[in-house]
């Protein structure tokens, strides 16, 4: 609160209209005033995420349960004991863990691939203009707009055992399944998680994708279609390679919100997820306020973000690397 | 500075710039027949997978309640406005409505005005830790919204508990949180968007006696209009669809619509009409907003982000 009256103030006094500044002071303001600029948005950087990082980090370290909520500075240190617990896969909490993991790692492969695999190829047949593109182009943005909550609660009802759409089709009407199924609970509620986030991702992808493919110059595509080459060539030999430096932040991008997405299982099961589809997120909440042990969620939310480091840094170093070289 | 820079900028922005951008033409030939069919069934295909959990929404919203709690139908046995009326009273949604559109809005405005203060300074300085600030202010987009949760849970809880500031709980807890959840993609993108207006421009603004903030302002933010448009629709969206945080962070009197709109399948019967017009009405704010303006998002990204 206190970095916008700041802001306000440094407005006012250079307001447009005032009396002209003085060189000698003009100069020591445009050394500081990127600096001043900044200093609104570092503040809250820093309230909102840094701090509370490092905090997230002590924590990790110390036996923080319910008692100590209040004062949380008081707790006792159990040295690596949180960590011992989070990884200590023969035992119940440890094992639940690394099976929410191998779950999350799954399902983000799967919804990442096929959210990008939807987006691209729609973008990419919505490259040339045609009849009815641009409403084409609106209606598909539509799951991305809506809030999620909306969206998955939709869901939620289609999925219903009883009254839901997904029965009726695939039970009443197509007669593809003996009995209705049950979506939300049981194995089946991984390919309902996985359906209701491609349905809401793709979108994301296909923006991206779209606002890539405008900075493609037109040049090339006309010289290759003087050289002979075909659509399916031009698709495979000019936009796809072109959109390599999209793609490498996209992918990346896509992996990271779905990795770490707490909004779509959450409203999708509520606060018990089904163990098929238990995603980290919603695993570590159910760790830290169901059992009100903020000392072992910490530790379980560090490690996932050391993991999501090594993968990040990986990525990075692995798709750079390759792009230089075929660049140069 | 004269208006008339300013005007005739604004005009060859627009006509060369990125917000006319709208088609780029792959080949001057016809494209194949393989082409266009693959393409008229994989477009068909994707319209119905996205229109029918639409459909499904609408049309619930608008049937009496046997028609949602029996078997589904596709076509209602009546139509009845009566969920549209009835939403109000199950449960408070005009509270969550206005509470939802305080946080968000006023999130929005913060947000978009401090990443117009740091993308100026980034686009126009060259300063010590410049490039430590965009890589740190980038990579909290990765961190897991739940690694910082517990920790600003507590840190909101213990600075009310010192100084009797309420953030834990209060409105402005939550819009401290989320205006710095669309501020690193805000950030980021408006720097692009400034990039691409001419320095020229806010130098002679500078000789026309304008201080640095007067450029900012006077010819630096109205070329950059596309992309803050679009960051401010992206910041709105990002706090109204926003759960987690909405669902620790708030209690009855704040709380906002993601949390609120649960209430309706926590009751003994689930009154699906109303949940699907309650649904309704909470997204038609966002997505209509969102569908007319997307033009900007496109040029927005097309000039920031995907550079």
């Amino acid at each position: 609160m206190t970095t916008t009256t700041a802001v306000k103030e440094t407005v006012g006094t250079t307001a447009p209209g005032a009396a002209p500044t003085p060189r000698r002071t003009g100069r020591l303001r445009r050394i500081g005033l990127p600096y001043l600029l900044l200093l609104p948005a570092l503040l809250l950087e820093l309230l909102v995420h840094l701090v509370p990082m490092v905090i997230g980090v002590v924590m990790s370290f110390k036996e923080l349960t319910q008692f100590y909520i209040r004062d949380w500075g008081s707790a006792p240190w159990s040295g690596l004991g949180n960590y011992k617990v989070s990884v200590d896969f023969d035992a119940p909490v440890g094992e639940a863990l690394l099976h929410s993991f191998f779950v999350t790692v799954g399902f983000t492969l799967l919804s990442v691939g096929l959210c990008w695999l939807i987006g691209t190829t729609a973008a990419i047949y919505m490259q040339d203009t045609f009849r009815g593109r641009g409403l084409l182009r609106a209606l598909f943005l539509v799951p991305y707009a809506l809030p999620v909550y909306t969206a998955v609660i939709t869901w939620v009802f289609m999925f219903q055992h009883d009254n839901g759409l997904v029965n009726h089709v695939l039970h009443d009407q197509l007669h593809l399944t003996d009995k209705p199924s049950f979506w939300l609970i049981g194995d089946n509620s991984f390919v309902a998680l996985l359906v209701v986030s491609v349905w809401k991702g793709w979108p994301f992808a296909f923006l991206i994708i779209m606002a890539g493919l405008q900075n493609i110059p037109r040049e090339l595509y006309e010289a290759a279609a003087l050289d002979g080459a075909g659509m399916w060539q031009q698709i495979r030999r000019i936009t796809l390679p072109s959109l390599r430096p999209v793609n490498q932040v996209l992918v990346l991008v896509l992996f990271l919100w779905t990795f770490n997405d707490f909004n779509t299982p959450y409203v999708l099961f509520g606060r018990a997820a089904p163990e098929a589809a238990d995603l980290i997120s919603v695993h570590i909440y159910q760790a830290s306020f169901v059992t009100w042990n903020f000392g072992t969620g910490s530790a379980m939310s560090v490690l996932l973000l050391l993991f999501l480091l090594v993968v990040t840094g990986a990525y990075l170093l692995l798709t750079s690397r390759g792009r230089r070289t075929s660049d140069v | 500075m004269s208006d008339s820079i300013r005007s005739s900028y604004r005009s060859s922005y627009q006509s060369s710039g990125p917000s006319s951008q709208q088609t780029s033409f792959r080949s001057p030939m016809a494209p194949p027949r393989s082409f266009l069919w693959s393409r008229r069934i994989f477009l068909t295909l994707l319209t119905g997978f996205v229109l029918v959990p639409v459909y499904v929404m609408v049309s619930s919203s608008l049937k009496p309640l046997a028609d949602v709690t029996g078997k589904f139908r596709w076509l209602p046995s009546g139509l009845t406005i009566r969920p549209y009326i009835d939403i109000w009273s199950t449960v408070p949604l005009a509270r969550y409505f206005v509470n939802s559109l305080i946080v968000a809005g006023a999130a929005t405005v913060c947000s978009v005005v401090i990443a117009v203060f740091a993308a100026y300074a980034v686009s126009r300085y060259n300063f010590r830790g410049k490039r430590v600030f965009t890589v740190t202010v980038l990579s909290t987009q990765m961190f897991p919204g739940i690694l910082f949760l517990l920790p600003l849970f507590l840190l909101y809880v213990n600075i009310g508990n010192a100084t009797g500031i309420a953030l834990f709980g209060s409105r402005g807890g939550l819009i401290l949180t989320y205006l710095t959840f669309s501020l690193p993609f805000s950030i980021w993108m408006l720097i692009g968007y400034f990039d691409s207006v001419p320095r020229d421009l806010d130098e002679a603004a500078l000789v026309d006696g304008c201080g640095p903030l007067g450029a900012l302002f006077r010819v630096v933010v109205p070329a950059a209009v596309p992309g803050i448009v679009a960051v401010a629709v992206y910041a709105f969206m990002t706090a109204w669809g926003e759960v987690l945080f909405a669902s620790v962070m708030t209690n009855d009197t704040t709380r906002t619509l993601a949390v609120g709109l649960q209430g309706y399948s926590t009751l003994n019967d689930v009154y699906w009409n109303q949940i699907m017009a309650a649904s309704l009405v909470v997204s038609v704010p966002v997505v209509a907003g969102f569908l007319l303006l997307q033009r900007y998002l496109v040029a927005g990204l097309t000039a920031g982000a995907v550079k």
